[in-house]
């Protein structure tokens, strides 16, 4: 015998794993997810978010319940524990730029994914549940984010939320009970950093991992999109696999471990070399303790709630309220679960579609950044009236979609995926 | 203030955006800090126990960790950076409290700790040399880039006491504005030639820039292994991808 096969009896491993096979669906269920769930094989570049973006949130729970064991949710301890942990607990500086790089990271990452949906029609039937529970995910990591950004209650933190928070007043009636419900207290306080921490730690975490479930149940029961936005369980081979699919490991797996390098390479630059990121990150205000008598000089959110908070001061007080600017920017968010059913073109993917979508994408997503840029700077000329024509563009591009999806000209999908 | 005129005014700031405490549009030196110098830092540290520490403190700074980054042994930082009293593991708190900040200054001065993340290195090397005479000022003097400190000028034995100088302008109200344009030497001499005045306070603004975070000069020579292994990793990764793709059509 020149060649030897692995020897079939069984080792003990294997022995394990039967044992575990006859009380609970491991085999199986890495045969359904990993092993024997066949993905297009005409992924590109646009399709390694999706794995980041699970690794970030591994790394950003893991650095997080480190975080948690030295900090102190109060008001007297908050500021002096990060400091604690800066300086003091070991490795302790290292997860906490881990954990702030990576909440930026997260958004990076997310706004790429959603932009690859955009592109190659990943949200259209039969998928328009994985693309509300991506929405959902969203929405959660808002949520996670902003609470999380009072923690370390430097000056920023502080004033931060407090404007956020004063948002909801604005709403008639039930506006200033509402504030002071979300903030347990007639300002920010040390009781609403405790809540916060509650909803940072415990509550959206859950809410997260739950959606995130949700969201791979949802995309493994009707299989992955692909670039040309075709479905590859139409041409199936004898054994009854997708012919152009491949399994998800070892191939994905493999080509995500090498996009996850590169990720990991630019991720590490900037925790070890620039994690306030010239400001972006970590803000210069937030290294003062919260002072509720001093406002930072110019106040912004953090540069991932830029795009939505230009569009709150883009919107005018109208009727004697503000509240306009505030449905505005909920408005925005609300919108993105209906776009599966706005995308009316017979195409899913951006490569057979005609110019006008192609233009209409590429000038929303020029949008979405110059918005981003124009909610970091003061409310002055030439970002104020660059806000409104942005807040325009960016409902424009969601509610014409109907239209103008359906009246362009699309080229024939090809019946098989293309390099 | 009201809860609901508190709530008011932070959304009326929010919408408009008015910047408050808008800063003086003062220029801003170059620090030119060279945090990587230990005999700067070492200066810097003296610097700041003998003119800082008596009414700032480092809260966050403990005197172990200075002695293990500056190259001290504990001898010599009792013998010249340390309070009698204090211990090496203690951080480095001022003499004076909060309470008799305010009660002297009117002010209690700020921790100092991670002032040159807030403020940036140029911020501290400007305001350190621009105090000027201000006789309206209780202390005397007053400060191009921070209007109104309740700081005195501390390093006048050293630097002297410039003195201001100021061109009028009519404004479009017809009234008359009176701008500080820049600073003299003035009739009181210091001790220091100014070249030496701006390397004292470029030694101290470097020290302080060592205090807002101490780990920074470990963490960017470890970051420079983490970013060459992960490069490794990531050639490798292809090699393995291109590896396992090379029958896939």
């Amino acid at each position: 015998m020149a060649t030897q096969e692995a020897p079939a009896v069984p080792g003990r491993m294997a022995a394990l794993g039967a044992w575990i096979d006859a009380r609970f669906p491991m085999s199986t269920l890495w045969k359904e997810h990993m092993s024997g769930y066949m993905a297009p094989k005409n992924f590109n570049f646009w399709y390694y978010f999706g794995s980041i973006a699970l690794f970030v949130l591994a790394l950003q729970i893991v650095t997080g319940i480190f975080l948690t064991m030295s900090y102190k949710p109060s008001a007297e301890e908050a500021f002096g524990s990060v400091e604690y942990i800066m300086r003091d607990v070991e490795w302790g500086w290292l997860l906490r730029y881990l954990h702030s790089t990576g909440a930026s990271a997260f958004f990076i990452v997310i706004y790429l994914h959603m932009f690859r949906a955009l592109l190659y029609g990943s949200h259209r039937k039969p998928r328009e549940l994985i693309w509300i529970f991506g929405v959902l995910i969203y929405l959660a990591l808002m949520a996670e984010a902003f609470f999380g950004y009072l923690l370390p209650w430097g000056n920023m933190s502080y004033w931060g939320a407090q404007v956020i928070v004063s948002l909801f007043g604005s709403f008639p009636v039930i506006g200033e009970g509402l504030v002071e419900w979300i903030r347990g207290d007639y300002f920010i306080s040390d009781i609403t950093l405790n809540r916060f921490f509650a909803l940072h730690v415990v509550a959206l975490p859950l809410v997260l991992i739950f959606l995130v479930v949700a969201h791979l149940l949802a995309l493994h029961e009707v299989g992955s999109n692909n670039p040309d936005g075709i479905e590859i369980k139409k041409n199936k081979g004898p054994d009854g696999r997708p012919l152009d699919g491949v399994p998800m490991h070892p191939y994905y797996t493999v080509k995500d471990i090498f996009g996850l390098g590169v990720f990991l390479v630019l991720f590490a630059a900037v925790v070890f070399f620039a994690p306030e990121m010239g400001g972006l990150f970590l803000e210069a205000p937030n290294f003062e303790p919260a002072n509720p008598l001093l406002t930072p000089e110019h106040i912004a959110p953090v540069w991932y709630f830029t795009p939505f908070y230009a569009m709150l001061r883009a919107v005018p007080a109208f009727a004697g309220t503000q509240v306009w600017g505030v449905l505005v920017m909920f408005a925005a968010i609300v919108v993105l679960f209906f776009v599966p059913w706005l995308d009316r073109s017979p195409v899913r993917s951006i490569r057979y579609r005609g110019p006008i979508y192609k233009t209409a994408l590429m000038l929303f997503a020029v949008t979405f950044i110059m918005l981003g840029y124009c909610g970091l700077k003061p409310a002055a000329e030439p970002f104020k009236t660059m806000s409104v024509v942005g807040t325009l563009y960016y409902f424009v591009f969601f509610l014409a979609m109907p239209w103008y999806t359906r009246i362009e000209k699309t080229r024939p999908e090809p019946a098989r995926v293309t390099k | 203030m009201s809860a609901l005129a508190r709530i008011a005014a932070v959304f009326a700031l929010s919408v408009s955006g008015i910047a408050h405490a808008a800063s003086t549009g003062w220029p801003l030196q170059e620090a030119g800090t060279d945090v990587g110098s230990l005999a700067s830092l070492q200066r810097g540290a003296r610097n700041f126990v003998n003119y800082c520490l008596g009414c700032h403190s480092a809260k966050y700074m403990r005197y172990s960790q200075l002695a293990q980054d500056l190259a001290l042994t504990e001898e010599e930082l009792r013998a010249s950076l340390m309070f009698t009293g204090t211990r090496i593991y203690d951080t480095m708190e001022s003499a004076m409290t909060a309470e008799q900040g305010r009660q002297w200054f009117g002010n209690a001065p700020p921790d100092l700790s991670l002032i040159a993340r807030s403020r940036g290195p140029d911020y501290l090397f400007t305001f350190l040399r621009s105090f000027y005479a201000d006789p309206s000022r209780p202390t005397g003097v007053n400060n191009a880039v921070l209007p109104g400190t309740a700081m005195p000028h501390v390093l006048a034995p050293l630097q002297g006491v410039q003195q201001p100088r100021f061109e009028t302008t009519t404004g479009e109200d017809g009234r008359e504005v009176r701008h500080l344009v820049g600073l003299d030497p003035g009739g009181v001499p210091g001790d220091l030639p100014a070249a030496a005045f701006d390397s004292f306070v470029r030694d101290t603004v470097a020290f302080l820039e060592y205090v807002a975070e101490p780990h920074k000069a470990r963490r960017q020579q470890l970051g420079v292994w983490v970013v060459l292994f992960l490069l490794m990793f990531t050639a490798f990764a292809w090699f393995l991808y291109k590896e396992y793709w090379k029958d896939v059509k």
